[in-house]
């Protein structure tokens, strides 16, 4: 073989070397990939926790760890793994690469503050963190009061302080998004040709923007109760521990959308690539984004079913509950309808998309089942709750984070991951995935409370199957983890656009240079125009 | 940036106007209004956001566009306060036995 001595062309990644160019750096595209490093950590640290709660769940009695540890280890699995993973995951890794790339964009509107909101997520991370494991915090991820207040340390305060931190990582990042949206479209990208990925980012961006401060004001009265004794909370000082729930739900429950529309985004792109056709009803996929986004704000009482609400205020809202429910099928059936007669291809991408489809289907149906009154009266803090929000985020965001991955890994390193094994993992995945849960959808509806370790012994089958399920998902997600750093060196070089995708992120070289493109692209056509790439060779496929 | 800026004149005032419904609201305080306390309280507390908002934030300078972004921000304080005044003002509406 001769080996050409063409010098490489000069890339993002290859431009500068050493820690400064990264801890210092201002490219959306670098920033993007320290938080991947960032958010991986934080996931395989919650599925540590995850293993040992799943290990302890084995056998009825309550022998592998004490009870308080059991239920500091729920805790930190729920904080590492919502407010340090699934949060920043999709928006602040893909999110922060692409959405830049795909309006035709140089970077984001503000480089620096996108730097900084990284070192507020890591922050607040680590700072959490310590604090949960310094002073064994029991609360759970939702810290009601009065157990985060009367009945606990200082340290959960600690916890929660990490978590505001955090969350201004997240305001920040949605307001670059929306800024980045509406100022630095490249020539000829209108909001009607904005790749659906960029809509769900838009909406999700509106929620990050207009939901955070709230469970940031929330955490300054729990602190503010704590510390100077003020009756927010608290009866005995004048206070409403129901209050609580009301304001921590009015983000929370918006933040399972922050969790899902960037996957909605990613599922559009991926189902649209693979069966080469246009999304159907482009624009109701759009407009269901922007619904989902404010109707998700309108629901939050549907955690407070049992809480004491009054009747009601929960007849109104388990009656709005089911309008969000409306735009999430729009998009279903979009999706659906996109394959109709499409010319599929199962690369792993879209074996990814396919499998959110079914299982946030399910998750979703589930969601309606547990916002029906009756109903939820008989599952609430049972395993039904807990396998209809895994079904989601696990079943749904994390599917579609892989899949994202996937796709647009030859972009962002140059070379492609092995598809073989890629295949084999997504199996993996989705066999372990259902394994894990679905027994946990019987196991609530029998009667299994949430966040017990010691349960009767008619239940330890369906434990059981679900731990062996949660062993098949560990192997299931190592795997990426191995071949996506070994195919870093040994992976095939990737062409600028392998999947004839229409996207401008593949119209510029893989990996892209620092700034984007070579020159500004002017957009003449809709998001997915086929017509536009017929005739480019596609490698894989 | 080309935006239209007060004089120094109307921060003085704006300021002076502040630090005037400040010392309102702690007059107010000493007074028992009953369950007006609040309301005045609020009242004023609204007047001095307002100020800060159009005067010492520019919106009243500002595009439609930013306008609309203070509006939104407004609009889910409004739902934040309104549902959650919804379950707390119908709590007793039914009957709860030995109460
Ligand atoms: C289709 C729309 C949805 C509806 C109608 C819905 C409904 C509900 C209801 C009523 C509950 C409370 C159950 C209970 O505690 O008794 C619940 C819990 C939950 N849902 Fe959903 N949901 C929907 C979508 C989602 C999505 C998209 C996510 C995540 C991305 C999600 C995540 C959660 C979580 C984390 C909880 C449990 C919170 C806790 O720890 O108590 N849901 N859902
Ligand atoms: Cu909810």
């Amino acid at each position: 073989m001769i080996t050409a001595a063409v010098p490489e062309r000069e890339n993002y990644l290859n431009n500068a070397y050493g820690i400064k160019s990264w801890l210092l750096t201002r490219d959306h595209k670098r920033i993007g990939l320290l938080y991947l490093f960032t958010v991986t950590l934080f996931f395989f640290l919650g599925g540590a926790f995850a293993t040992m709660i799943r290990i302890e769940l084995l056998t009825p009695q309550g022998n592998f760890v004490s009870s308080e540890t059991y239920n500091k280890l729920f805790t930190m699995h729920g904080v590492a793994m919502i407010f340090f993973f699934l949060i920043p995951a999709i928006p602040a890794t893909l999110g922060n690469f692409f959405l830049p790339m795909m309006i035709g964009a140089r970077d984001l509107a503000f480089p620096r503050i996108n730097l900084l909101s990284w070192y507020l997520l890591v922050i607040g991370g680590l700072f959490s963190l310590f604090a949960m494991l310094a002073g064994g915090v029991d609360t759970g991820w939702t810290f009601y009061t009065p157990y985060s207040t009367t009945y606990s340390n200082s340290w959960v305060i600690a916890t929660a302080l990490g978590i505001f931190i955090s969350g201004f990582s997240s305001i920040l990042t949605g307001l670059n998004f929306i800024v980045t949206v509406h100022r630095m479209r490249a020539p000829g990208m209108t909001w009607m040709r904005m790749p659906l990925f960029v809509w769900s980012h838009y909406a999700t961006a509106l929620i990050q923007v207009l939901g955070t401060p709230v469970v940031a004001v929330t955490i300054i009265l729990l602190f503010c109760e704590r510390v100077f004794h003020i009756g927010i909370f608290d009866p005995t000082l004048g206070g409403d521990p129901v209050l609580f729930q009301h304001m921590f739900w009015f983000y929370s429950h918006p933040a399972v959308y922050i969790m899902i529309l960037p996957a909605m985004g990613i599922v559009s792109e991926l189902v649209s690539v693979f069966s080469r056709k246009p999304v159907f009803g482009y624009q109701f996929v759009a407009y269901a984004s922007m619904a989902i986004a404010v109707l998700g704000f309108l629901v939050w009482g549907h955690h407070l079913f049992v809480s004491t609400q009054s009747v009601y205020a929960a007849l109104v809202f388990s009656f709005l509950s089911y309008f969000v429910a409306i735009p999430s099928a729009i998009k279903v059936f979009n999706w659906t309808a996109t394959l109709y007669k499409g010319s599929i291809s199962f690369a792993t991408p879209m074996l990814y998309a396919f499998g959110f489809i079914g299982l946030f289907t399910i998750g979703g149906l589930t969601g309606l089942f547990v916002a029906a009154l009756g109903f939820d009266v008989h599952v609430t803090d049972t395993y039904f709750v807990v396998a209809h929000f895994h079904y989601i985020m696990v079943g749904g965001t994390i599917m579609a984070y892989l899949g994202g991955l996937h796709y647009w890994w030859p972009k962002i390193t140059g070379r492609m991951y092995p598809e073989g094994w890629a295949k084999l993992s997504a199996l993996i995945i989705f066999l372990g995935f259902n394994l894990t849960f679905f027994p946990q959808f019987i196991l609530g509806y029998l009667g299994m409370p949430r966040r017990y370790h010691v349960y009767p012994d008619e239940f330890q089958v369906l434990h059981v199957l679900s731990t062996a399920g949660a062993s098949v998902l560990a192997v299931g997600y190592l795997m990426p983890m191995i071949y996506f750093i070994w195919s870093l060196r040994y992976g095939k070089v990737a062409s600028a656009n392998p999947w004839g995708a229409t996207g401008l992120e593949w119209q510029t070289p893989s990996p892209p240079p620092v700034h984007n493109f070579d020159v500004t692209p002017i957009v003449t056509h809709d998001a997915y125009d086929y017509s536009t790439v017929i005739g480019q060779e596609v490698e894989v496929g | 940036m080309s935006e239209h800026i007060d004089s120094v004149k109307t921060y003085a005032l704006v300021f002076a106007a502040l630090i005037a419904a400040t010392v309102g609201t702690t007059a107010v305080a000493f007074v028992d209004l009953g369950p007006f306390s609040v309301v005045v309280a609020l009242l004023i507390a609204v007047c001095k956001m307002l100020l800060v908002a159009l005067f010492f934030m520019h919106v009243r300078h500002s595009t439609r566009l930013t306008r609309l972004v203070v509006l939104g921000g407004l609009l889910w304080l409004l739902i934040l306060i309104a549902l959650t005044m919804g379950d707390i003002l119908t709590r007793n509406w039914v009957g709860v036995p030995g109460r």
